[in-house]
């Protein structure tokens, strides 16, 4: 049985019963990355010989009966906003192109407690600002389905790694479906937790109410692990949540009983490409035959979502990039004339054009004059939009929905369009918005063979019960088994 | 030269919190050792997050409620943003529309014989951390500035008066008023050295002219570094505004909020720049910190928990000890461990006044002769009260308990000085007052019996011989009652 393309279970079970080394296992996937990674271009970092070393450690602790983690061996992929101590975190920016962070972000520490293997850091959208992966000023990383096409954004890298086999783990981060978009459109398995549930503490921030760390797998039970082992209360992050922290790698594979499941109106509309369209139809039919009762529901402020968020982001990361100042530490301009001009020429030089613009945007949200009319009244409908979900959620179990309205783009093809990419995320920034968790499992491919996903979402702290209704639908097809081929 | 000063001052005081407001990093005033109280957190790091520190709070909400602000069940957190290298995240943590406390006031003392009082309003006080700090190179050589940011992210509590601060010497007792209080609370150091004290003052004038009122441009002084520099600095720029108002006719609206700095070798405003070109802080709520809400439990515990105001103090002094209003502040005034000393000895000896008249006068003189502070002051309550005890008691005179005080005060090793080297002291010198009348009697009557020439100076009408005589008895007689010796010689004399 092959090591790639195996899923975390397997790999584990595999482990535990020493017909494998973690030695072994992480030269497999060293390996393929060596081997495929030249096309997909996923990693920014690979940390072999650490992680090496640290699989050597796992496997001399496991011969010694010593108690082990729960992901010891297993090799995750990092995106590269998660400070990793001593190893280098770029955020995919030049302003960031040497900063070695002297801390592990929390959920670095929780892999860590949790013996896992740091393989090495995936690539990005610039500090997580955009849909597609390419926005990176070092590379594009392609979808490993379609070499032409994007594997979506902005944790294009983590999501491309596991969907071409090049690890079996991998975290991202979700701040408008930088997560469950690309999941999507590389048919494998994202979650984005509940606002609060993962700590932030080391997340290089972009928007800071709405950022979230959550976990990648090529399966529902491999992401019910990693999300289990990186959840729970950290006092170093105001914003996390004290609560406990479900096992939910031991319910995922209980179905649920009288699940209902929503659909939204709002969420039919132009722009929502037929076969994706379809897909969420059929899986819908899937869930009726499971038992599910599907239920329409109404979010009537669906349409502002997008709206709502590009203001709030861009302001948040308007201030959360505020520190790239060239003084302290990243890149400094070499030729400046003062001080104001050192700030200018720094930043100038420092960040990709995708990220200004969200600084000009939220710069200019926040400005004296314009603060009530942009980014308060953002705050007014936001709270409006999340009170659509509670309302939702009275009588629902998860809302289904399309991950994206389309398939995976080709590259280049927002180039000139951004607006149009910040349309496409019109399925995700809801459960941004409104704090809630969400997964996207693969749902099948359209006539072309591109990957689509469907999204499901569900009441704060609900991730065990959206855990399960993802991989009772997993169970009941066939997508999970499908590995692009490079 | 006919008007009056508008005064309205900005303090930021340094809360003594052992760590930072959001990070564990110490506070400590660490000038020649910069950047080593710092972490990821206050050197803002990518990925860092702050934690708000509640000691900080507390102290701020025992100060505000010290102030007589209301307190905010509901506050919150903002981002001042601009750019500057002391500011390592691009923002400062502070609070804008929604401070933890408000309106509130402080009373001072404006004459100090009456005791003569007023109350200045206070229209905000909020939360926020310091800065770290910025070292240009002043040698014109053109050095790198360097950046130190062990002061990043200390507490900082920014009290903001109403303008009702009437002169300069108004604006200094609003300081060192509120100094002693923040003190007596122990909420700061107050070091202005250290800038643990820092002020800014928004000043103009009031001009009367044919019974009308000329109000002159606003302007903020900054740089002010101690309570005097404040004071000159103030007269400096009234005097200054009323100059250019005659010049230029100029009045308060049609010229921007100006900022000038303080050069206190010239003691003259230097302007800095104009609030026309001030910077949009664009402040939104920091999305890393959640609000704070007070409960009313916690409220009670704050108030229940605060020590004697220094204005209070100073009224049950004047009705305890029956002090003038004068002494009673002066007594205060000196702060709290000044005051503390003086109720100690008053409790040991028992006599409140006594302690009062003996702290201000013996103590006081000596500590400014020898540059002592009170703490570092070598005869502590619990021996001075015992040599007022033995005062009080008759058990010595006071020209012997000042003796006592300044031998102990003398002494080569300041460790023996005790309460049994007290009565160690009244023993080897004799200092006892002799109360048996017997042994005085026989001193008196060999006294008499050596200066026959005095005893008929006395007997011949020279009332003043009766001087010498009891200085001689006396002499013999070191622990001796003046009145008794008096008493018993007039006696033997007359007999």
């Amino acid at each position: 049985m092959s090591i790639i393309g195996a899923t975390t279970g397997e790999l584990l079970s595999r482990l535990e019963r020493g017909e494998l080394t973690s030695v072994e296992l992480t030269t497999a996937y060293l390996d393929r990355i060596n081997q495929v990674d030249g096309k997909v271009a996923a990693f920014i970092t690979v940390n072999g010989e650490k992680a090496l070393r640290q699989a050597a450690d796992v496997d001399r602790r496991r011969q010694a009966k010593q108690p082990l983690g729960l992901l010891a061996g297993v090799p995750v992929a990092i995106k590269d906003v998660l400070c990793t101590k001593g190893l280098k975190t770029t955020c995919a920016s030049t302003m960031l192109a040497n900063f070695i962070p002297p801390y592990d972000a929390h959920v670095i520490t929780q892999l860590r407690n949790a013996d896992a293997i740091l393989i090495g850091k995936t690539n990005m959208d610039e500090f997580a600002m955009g849909s597609t992966t390419e926005t990176s000023a070092f590379q594009i990383t392609r979808n490993p389905w379609d070499l032409d096409r994007t594997p979506g954004g902005s944790s294009g890298g983590s999501a491309a790694a596991v969907a071409a086999g090049m690890s079996p783990l991998a975290l991202g981060t979700d701040t408008g479906g930088s997560i469950r978009q690309p999941a999507g459109f590389c048919s494998v398995v994202g979650m984005k937790p509940t606002y609060g549930r993962v700590s932030r503490f080391g997340m290089v921030a972009y928007g800071s109410s709405l950022d979230q760390i959550g976990p990648f797998a090529n399966d529902v039970n491999g992401a019910a692990l990693l999300a289990q082992v990186i959840s729970g209360h950290d006092g170093r992050d105001s914003t996390s949540v004290n609560a406990p922290v479900p096992a939910y790698s031991q319910t995922v594979n209980q179905p649920l009983a009288g699940l209902r499941v929503g659909i939204a109106k709002e969420h039919f509309v132009e722009g929502l490409n037929p076969e994706v369209e379809q897909t969420l139809r059929t899986a819908l039919h899937v869930y009726k035959s499971l038992g599910a009762e599907i239920k329409e529901v109404s979010l009537p402020h669906t349409s502002y979502g997008v709206a709502v968020y590009y203001l709030i982001a861009p302001s948040e990361a308007s201030s959360n990039l505020a520190r790239y100042d060239g003084v302290h530490y990243g890149h400094r301009a070499t030729q400046f004339s003062n001080m104001i001009d050192m700030y200018a020429t720094s930043r100038g030089e420092g960040f990709g054009s995708e990220v200004k613009r969200r600084i000009m945007l939220g710069t200019y949200a926040l400005s004296a004059g314009y603060y009530d009319a942009y980014y308060l009244k953002a705050l007014k409908v936001r709270r409006l939009i999340r009170q659509d979900y509670d309302k939702a959620f009275e009588q629902i179990d998860v809302l289904a929905s399309p991950a994206s309205p389309n398939p995976p783009s080709k590259v280049g093809e927002y180039s000139a369009n951004p607006l149009a990419m910040y349309l496409e995320d019109i399925y995700t920034i809801g459960a941004n918005l409104a704090g809630l968790p969400g997964i996207s499992v693969p749902a099948g491919f359209t006539e072309a063979g591109l990957p689509v996903g469907i999204q499901l979402l569900a009441a704060p702290f609900e991730e065990e019960k959206l855990l399960r209704a993802a991989r009772m639908y997993e169970l009941a097809t066939k997508w999970q088994g499908q590995r692009a081929t490079l | 030269m006919d008007y009056t000063t508008i005064i309205g001052l900005e303090v930021h005081v340094q809360l003594q919190t052992n760590t930072k407001i959001f990070c564990g990093c110490s506070t400590k005033f660490n000038p020649d050792n910069p950047n080593v109280q710092t972490c990821p957190v206050c050197l803002g790091l990518p990925g860092s997050l702050p934690v708000m520190n509640r000691t900080a709070f507390d102290l701020a909400v025992k100060t505000a409620i010290a102030i007589n602000c209301q307190i905010a069940r509901f506050t919150k957190w903002d981002r001042k943003q601009y750019y500057y290298p002391d500011l390592p995240k691009g923002y400062q943590i502070s609070q804008y529309d929604l401070p933890f406390s408000h309106d509130g006031w402080l009373e001072i003392v404006i004459n100090k014989e009456t005791g003569e009082k007023k109350k200045i309003g206070i229209i905000r006080a909020h939360l926020e951390e310091d800065a770290g700090k910025n070292t240009h190179d002043e040698t014109g050589r053109g050095q790198d500035s360097q950046v130190d940011l062990n002061r990043a992210g200390t507490p900082l509590l920014e009290i903001v008066s109403h303008p009702d601060l009437r002169s300069a010497q108004e604006a200094k007792e609003y300081l060192e008023e509120l100094k002693l209080l923040l003190t007596y609370l122990e909420v700061s150091d107050c070091n202005m050295q250290e800038g643990s004290l820092r002020c800014d003052a928004n000043v103009n004038v009031h001009i009367h002219r044919d019974g009308q009122k000329i109000a002159t441009p606003l302007v903020e002084i900054k740089n002010l570094n101690s309570f005097r520099n404040v004071e000159l600095a103030i007269e400096f720029e009234a005097d200054r505004q009323y100059r250019q108002w005659q010049q230029d006719g100029k009045t308060f609206g049609q010229v921007n909020k100006e900022t000038r700095g303080y050069d206190a070798i010239r003691n003259i405003t230097v302007a800095q720049r104009s609030k026309e070109e001030a910077a949009d802080y664009r402040y939104f709520p920091d999305p890393d910190l959640v609000p704070v809400t007070v409960e009313e439990a916690y409220l009670q515990n704050v108030i229940d928990s605060m020590v004697e105001f220094p204005a209070a103090r100073r009224t049950r002094f004047i009705q305890q000890y029956q002090l003038s209003n004068y002494d009673a502040a002066v007594i205060i005034d000196q702060g709290v461990v000044f005051a503390n000393f003086v109720e100690h000895v008053a409790k040991i000896c028992g006599d409140g006044k006594q302690a009062c008249n003996w702290v201000t006068q013996d103590v006081l003189r000596e500590m400014n002769d020898r540059k002592l502070t009170i703490e570092g002051f070598p005869v502590q309550p619990p021996v001075l009260g015992e040599i007022l005890k033995r005062i009080n008691d008759k058990k010595i005179t006071i020209k012997s308990g000042r003796e006592i005080f300044l031998n102990l005060l003398n002494s080569e090793d300041l460790s023996t000085i005790s309460v049994a080297r007290i009565d160690q002291i009244i023993q080897e010198q004799g200092l006892s007052i002799v109360a048996d009348s017997g042994q005085l009697e026989a001193v008196i009557v060999a006294v008499l019996a050596k200066n026959a020439k005095a005893v008929a100076d006395f007997k011949g009408g020279k009332q003043s011989a009766v001087g010498s005589l009891i200085g001689q008895a006396m002499k013999e007689m070191k622990g001796a009652d003046p009145a008794t010796v008096r008493e018993l010689l007039l006696k033997k004399l007359a007999e």
